[in-house]
């Protein structure tokens, strides 16, 4: 075993480090304020390849180990999180489902411009009435010979504008059940589809999240992913890794809370001394600094799990689970200690706690994290 | 046209500086450490330089003198953009330790334009470059601010009292740099961090100078005094203060 990061991971921590500083923190409030997609920051983040950080370097992606995307997240959502979820959507789910998944047409096809920064992907699962129970799609995509007709609703769909290529989840076969559902890849182009408003979130309001309508898209049979009915399996595969970047995410957002909660310890005075040196304040930096271990060291364990090429699902759970479950407590308490100045935008807290509310809920709520992880040890 | 980069590893300059050895030794646990900021940005120029001037320039190098835990900050110089680098194996005592090895080195393989940053933000000494030239016996331009490159013709820009001066120089020669050069210091790319494993870091034991200086110790700055307020209307106790306390009046 061995808990020192390699001169690359290292590396890539800095370069995600840098590039958060530099290009997403003079501008994140603003962002948030008004709901202003990230355009420029996102070029300058294909420039630097964290799109396409783990897709093999033969489809042009960078080559990188979990371990490193571990890092680069946990860095970048410190101090944004709605380019964090950008970068996630895009790596964990629908890079790398396309290329677990995905034959070499697609690959070249889908994979090669995502990984390069010319395209962005999006992941349409959730539903009106299918958030958590996945099995439930009421969209269809009815068999048509050499085609599919695409018909139905998503919902929450991240980066659904900015995307040009989404991999849909739909139903075939209804009677077949979850064995009847299929996962096609969609040019966002295709006649038919059409976006709702962007919705209005509570955090990560940088972010680009709409739903999308799916009337009688005509979608040619090469581009559905794997065998007829692999939809669902391919779903649930692919959110096994996007958990560990989501819980990544969830770790920055505390990790982010957690660094200007000491910043603030230690500059802000009452009853004549910093207010860390109260003990008040102390422990609570003490309960944080050892939550956020825990927290890095099960996102770490997933990402070493996965690269080793090994079973990582209940780590993963375990680790969006815990690190989202622990992104609410320690950005509440970063608000805490911050007394009205936490309240107020301009010291990032109150927004890094909204932010952190939303890890609970998206890909796998803390609820069905449990749901995955006690099956585990019940079966 | 071959372009050398000298570059030095110095702690992030955020460090908190301590001592240690009754403040003769600096303590080096806990630091980060980075590519001097001037030469990175001397490095950051060439880099610039090569991708506008293609057929012109073939090769950038970075040298460093130091031991191997310099390495990572001579990777991040390779995964910059650096093609190719250069360790000289010892630990750099000084300037002119640091300068002598360099020249001994570029005497045995020559470079058409020699960078280093105008001081390095750990000593300051604000001297192996123009060392280094001397003792190459090449021409140097200090304090540029700017370096150009176009059909071999070199063209440098360097601050003067109320205005700039603009120089164009012969090759070889020795360019030190200051802010100003580049606009910023470039954050590596993922292929850039992926194709600097596979770029050749060369290992050169180094020659026999003889060291001319030694730390003696090194001390802090004095903290600031506590501040007095008086009562503007008290001004007999202001003059009292001065008289008796500062002794200025």
């Amino acid at each position: 075993m061995n808990f020192e990061y390699t001169e690359e991971q290292k590396m890539i921590q800095q370069a995600a480090k840098d590039f958060a500083e530099r290009e997403l923190l003079h501008d994140v409030i603003e962002r948030d304020e008004k709901s202003i997609f990230p355009t420029e920051a996102m070029k300058k983040l294909v420039e630097l390849g964290f799109l396409g950080m783990m897709t093999d370097p033969k489809w042009g992606g960078g080559g990188m180990d979990t371990i490193s995307y571990v890092l680069a997240m946990e860095e970048i959502s410190k101090i944004d999180s709605s380019v964090g979820v950008v970068m996630s959507v895009s790596n964990s789910l629908v890079m790398w489902g396309l290329e677990t998944y995905g034959n070499d047409a697609q690959k070249e096809k889908y994979l090669r411009p995502l990984a390069t920064g010319q395209t962005i992907g999006a992941f349409l699962l959730s539903e009106p009435e299918a958030g958590s129970d996945a099995t439930s799609q009421r969209t269809t995509a009815e068999d048509k010979g050499d085609h599919y007709l695409i018909n139905g609703t998503k919902n929450w769909i991240t980066n659904a504008n900015c995307a040009s290529t989404y991999i849909v989840i739909a139903q075939t076969y209804p009677d077949k059940k979850h064995k009847g559902i299929n996962a096609i890849i969609v040019d966002k182009n295709t006649p038919g589809i059409t976006l709702g408003p962007h919705e209005k979130k509570m955090g990560m309001r940088s972010s680009d999240t709409h739903s999308v309508m799916f009337n009688d898209v005509k979608i040619p049979k090469e581009n559905r992913i794997g065998e007829d009915g692999f939809g669902f399996t391919f779903a649930m595969k692919t959110l096994d890794g996007g958990r560990i970047g989501i819980a990544s995410q969830a770790l920055g957002i505390a990790s982010g809370a957690f660094e200007r909660a000491v910043k603030y310890a230690k500059e802000r005075k009452a009853f004549g001394t910093e207010i860390g040196n109260h003990q008040a304040i102390a422990f609570k930096l003490s309960d944080m600094a050892v939550k956020i271990e825990n927290s890095r060291n099960l996102c770490l364990k997933a990402a070493w799990l996965k690269d080793q090429h090994l079973p990582y699902g209940i780590a993963s759970a375990m680790a969006k689970q815990y690190c989202a479950d622990i992104a609410m407590e320690v950005t509440t308490e970063a608000v805490q200690i911050h007394g009205g100045y936490g309240y107020v935008a301009e010291y990032h807290v109150e927004r890094l706690m909204r932010e952190a509310k939303l890890t609970q809920i998206y890909e796998g709520t803390s609820e069905v994290q449990k749901i995955v992880i006690s099956r585990s040890i019940l079966k | 046209m071959k372009i050398l980069i000298c570059i030095s590893n110095v702690p992030d300059t955020t460090t908190k500086i301590k001592f240690t050895n009754n403040n003769t030794t600096f303590d080096v646990a806990g630091v980060q450490w980075i590519i001097n900021p001037w030469d990175e940005l001397a490095l950051t120029r060439a880099i610039e330089l090569k991708e506008t001037n293609a057929g012109t320039i073939e090769n950038i190098t970075v040298i460093h003198v130091g031991l191997n835990t310099s390495d990572p900050t001579i990777r991040k110089a390779l995964a910059i953009g650096a093609d190719k680098a250069i360790r000289i194996n010892a630990e750099a005592k000084d300037s002119y330790f640091v300068a002598a090895q360099i020249a001994e080195f570029v005497k045995k393989e020559p470079f058409d334009v020699i960078l280093c940053g105008i001081e390095s933000s750990d000593y300051n000494g604000f001297s192996v470059g123009g060392m280094l030239s001397e003792l190459l016996d090449y021409p140097s331009v200090s304090a540029l601010s700017s370096l150009e490159i176009a059909n071999a013709e070199i063209k440098l820009k360097r601050g003067i009292d109320g205005g700039h001066e603009v120089i164009s120089i012969v090759t070889p020669f020795v360019g030190i740099v200051q802010k100003g050069i580049a606009k910023e210091a470039r954050i590596p790319n993922m292929r850039g961090i992926m194709m600097a494993k596979a770029k050749p870091l060369q290992v050169v034991e180094p020659v026999l100078i003889d060291n001319f200086t030694e730390f003696v110790s090194f001390e802090y700055p004095k903290p600031k005094a506590t501040c007095k307020k008086i009562d503007p209307e008290n001004v007999k106790e202001l003059i009292n203060l001065l008289h008796n306390e500062a002794k200025v009046i």
